[in-house]
């Protein structure tokens, strides 16, 4: 579970907010949403989760633990995260990039090996086949694929995703966001994702947060967000898929 | 094959050996201080600036002046440690701006991933970092190995052995096979040096590529081999050198080389190993000999009066003879063995037909004329002192003072470029030129007689004292000018020389 109360974050001691004020919980097992333009304050959200940024006030709890009271590279270890464009160590065979955080909990070297075949089998990827080739010789997909396998090698129970599919071609988009959505309730992960596709927001998430200018408008279900936008810029970036799929629809009906 | 060849090959597993380790422990060093230096300037920009800017300055310092400082700086020693010193200087500003430069341009998505899953600064560095930079670093130490073996040339003028030790003496002896040995010698070290690393650096760029796995094997094995053969190499050049009895010195001319050889071959001849140390300037072989670092070489009263003694009067051939004597055994710790009998003092020459047709014989008949002549000299004559002397006593200045590498000078008399030469006394070219010298009524000109000054350890061996010894008052000027001679005109070698000194010696 994890809970933020009352966040505020300023990058220039107080003159303008990155984020204002911001609460909300996620509780365990559950995927949440975070939603907004470029500057909302959503990447920040999440950075502050596994302290790669530090909030300005307030407080955040993961498991009932506030994280500043944590040794910021032992919280890391133990969050897995899905960078945006990937993030994989390009001199690491894809193995050596599954288990890095592995290495760096000082896992014996069986057990790696083990928990890298578990793992990359998980995301369809055959440690046989893939372990020893490197990222530059994978497609995105799968160097995605490699990606989230490295958030979850280690078993972490919370996982941070920033804009994880954003670089990916849409049907290889789809076919990961389904494959994930699968292995998050399997596993009975809490997730936090970013992103601003809001197809993908609906699609996968049982919350979605809508921020803008460092505030959160609404947090609510999709349902919820659909049937009672509070805010005119929630209703209309809810609207946008339903719009577009609408325009689909009379497109095929017109030919 | 070519006797001149084959002299110098003889020579060339020593001066490979020396070559070899002042460059490997040059670089070795270069990489160890200047990639942490490079690491510390890319976490902290006010280390930056002021550090790339150091190495940068030290790059556009002459070569020749960073080994001069740095011998007067460790007081006169000479040897490998000024050289090293001097070569690591040098070798920094590729590797420190390439591991900059290579750390600074690791993508920033991978660093924050890296910091993103757990890794403390120094795991990024490491892990991360430093690898994703290194076949940048690679390329700056590639850099570095091929200007270092360059450089290492130069090295002899400081007294450390190198393949510079056949270019100098080859140039001062008029060898062009010694100095072509020289050349391609250091230009196969460096090529096969670069290989080396551009092989590594390959690798190390390809590690995460697509290029064929054979390939890789491949260029993997050769590396491996090419190591293997290079370690085999290093480990013999750097093995402890054979303690010698005694080291000659000498400084970078015919007569010099000459005189070594002969002070070697006599007392070899007696059973005493000795080592040369030939090429350096007269600053350097006379520190180096008052600390005991060379152990005899061949001076001239008159350097040691004007450019140590810093006298600028001349009291006449005798009292400058005693004066220097005393100087160096009271002042220095160190002895003046004995005269050799010629002198190689300062003597301005003309040609024959040059001199008729201006009706000149003596100095003081330039006076009318001199601003109307182009005088040539060697690098130093025209800054010491005794051309000031000369100047002052008679009251002449020419049109033009040209500087010229003393062999160029003979052959810019020859071919009436200039009117006149500063040459000296002793040497060849001026009987086979057949110039003219022109006496000097008002002894403005110091006397140089040569002399053997040798360490106050070295001559508490009474064999090595009276082996020298028997040399006192044996060579003439006539009988210097001829062994010159063979040297300079006739395209002998030095061993042909000394051949010649042994013969009218004994």
């Amino acid at each position: 579970m994890i809970e933020l109360r009352n966040i505020h974050k300023s990058f220039d001691n107080g003159i303008t907010h990155a984020l204002a004020d911001t609460s909300f919980t996620v509780e365990e097992g559950e995927l949440l949403g975070l939603i907004g333009e470029s500057g909302s304050g959503k990447t920040t959200t999440l950075k502050m989760i596994n302290r790669l940024e530090d909030p300005s006030s307030g407080e955040i709890r993961v498991n009932g633990q506030n994280v500043l009271d944590k040794n910021p590279e032992e919280l890391r270890r133990n969050i897995g995260y899905v960078f945006q464009g990937i993030g994989l160590f390009p001199h690491y065979t894809v193995a050596e990039n599954v288990t890095a955080v592995l290495d760096l909990l000082g896992w014996e070297e069986s057990q790696m090996k083990k928990r890298c075949a578990e793992t990359l089998t998980m995301v369809g990827l055959p440690v046989e086949e893939y372990g020893d080739r490197f990222p530059s010789q994978l497609s995105g997909g799968q160097q995605q694929r490699v990606g989230v396998a490295r958030a979850l090698a280690a078993k972490p129970d919370l996982v941070l995703m920033d804009e994880p599919f954003g670089a990916l071609d849409p049907i290889t988009r789809a076919e990961l966001q389904e494959e994930f959505k699968h292995i998050q309730s399997e596993l009975n992960l809490t997730v936090i994702m970013v992103t601003h596709d809001m197809t993908e927001a609906l699609l996968m998430a049982h919350r979605i947060a809508v921020m803008k200018d460092g505030e959160v408008l609404q947090i609510g279900s999709p349902r919820e967000l659909i049937n009672q936008p509070r805010h005119d810029y929630v209703k209309e970036i809810v609207e946008m898929p339903k719009r577009r799929a609408d325009r689909l629809e009379k497109l095929i009906h017109s030919s | 094959m070519n006797e001149n060849l084959r002299e110098q090959l003889i020579l060339l597993p020593e001066y490979f050996q020396g070559h070899l380790t002042l460059t490997l422990i040059a670089l070795s060093l270069g990489v160890v201080i200047s990639i942490p230096l490079g690491v510390w300037a890319a976490q902290s920009s006010a280390v930056k600036r002021p550090l790339l800017t150091a190495v940068s300055v030290i790059q556009t310092f002459p070569s020749v002046a960073i080994l001069a400082l740095v011998v007067a700086l460790l007081g006169g020693q000479i040897g490998l440690v000024p050289a090293i010193i001097a070569l690591v200087l040098y070798s920094m500003l590729p590797i420190v701006r390439n591991t900059v430069t290579g750390l600074e341009t690791v993508a920033d998505e991978v660093i924050e991933a890296a910091s993103g899953i757990g890794m403390s600064s120094t795991q990024i560095l490491t892990k991360v970092r430093l690898p994703l930079a290194l076949p940048v670093i690679i390329s700056g130490i590639r850099t570095a190995a091929v200007w270092t073996v360059g450089l290492a040339t130069l090295s002899t003028l400081v007294g450390a052995t190198s393949f510079g030790n056949f270019i100098f003496t080859g140039l001062q002896t008029s060898n062009l096979i010694s100095v072509t040995v020289g050349s391609i010698a250091a230009a196969i070290m460096a090529v096969v040096l670069d290989s080396i690393i551009g092989g590594i650096q390959w690798l190390a760029e390809n590690r995460n590529r697509q290029v064929p796995a054979k390939k890789y094997k491949q260029v993997k094995f050769t590396v491996i081999a090419m190591l293997g053969v290079g370690t085999a190499f290093s480990a013999y050049s750097l093995l402890p050198q054979t303690e010698v009895d005694f080291t000659i010195g000498g400084k970078g001319f015919t007569e010099q080389y000459i005189i070594a050889g002969l002070l070697s071959a006599e007392l070899e001849a007696v059973g005493f190993s000795v080592d040369q140390r030939l090429g350096m300037g007269t600053e350097v072989v006379y520190t180096a000999t008052s600390n005991d670092t060379v152990d005899v070489y061949l001076e001239y009263t008159g350097t040691v009066w004007a450019n140590i003694m810093n006298n600028d009067n001349n009291p006449g051939h005798k009292a400058v003879l005693a004066g220097v004597t005393d100087f160096v055994e009271d002042e220095e710790g160190m002895i003046n063995i004995g005269v050799l009998g010629f002198q190689n003092r300062y003597v301005l020459a003309m040609r024959k037909d040059r001199a008729a047709e201006l009706g000149v014989t003596s100095i003081e008949d330039l006076i009318a004329i001199a601003e109307d002549l182009v005088a040539a000299g060697d690098l130093e004559f025209f800054g010491r002192p005794e051309w000031i002397t000369l100047r002052d006593t008679y009251n002449i200045d020419f049109a033009e003072k040209l500087t010229f590498d003393p062999t160029l000078m003979y052959t810019a008399i020859n071919e009436r470029q200039v009117d006149l030469i500063a040459g000296y006394t002793s040497d060849g070219r001026i009987s086979a030129y057949d110039l003219l010298l022109l006496e000097d009524p008002r002894n403005a000109l110091l006397p140089y007689d040569s002399f053997l000054l040798a360490s106050s350890a070295a001559v508490e061996n009474q064999l090595f004292t009276e082996t020298l010894e028997a040399l006192v008052n044996e060579i003439s000027d006539d009988e210097m000018r001829q062994a010159n001679r063979i040297v300079d005109v006739d395209g002998g070698s030095v061993s042909d020389a000394v051949a010649y000194l042994q013969s009218v010696i004994n």
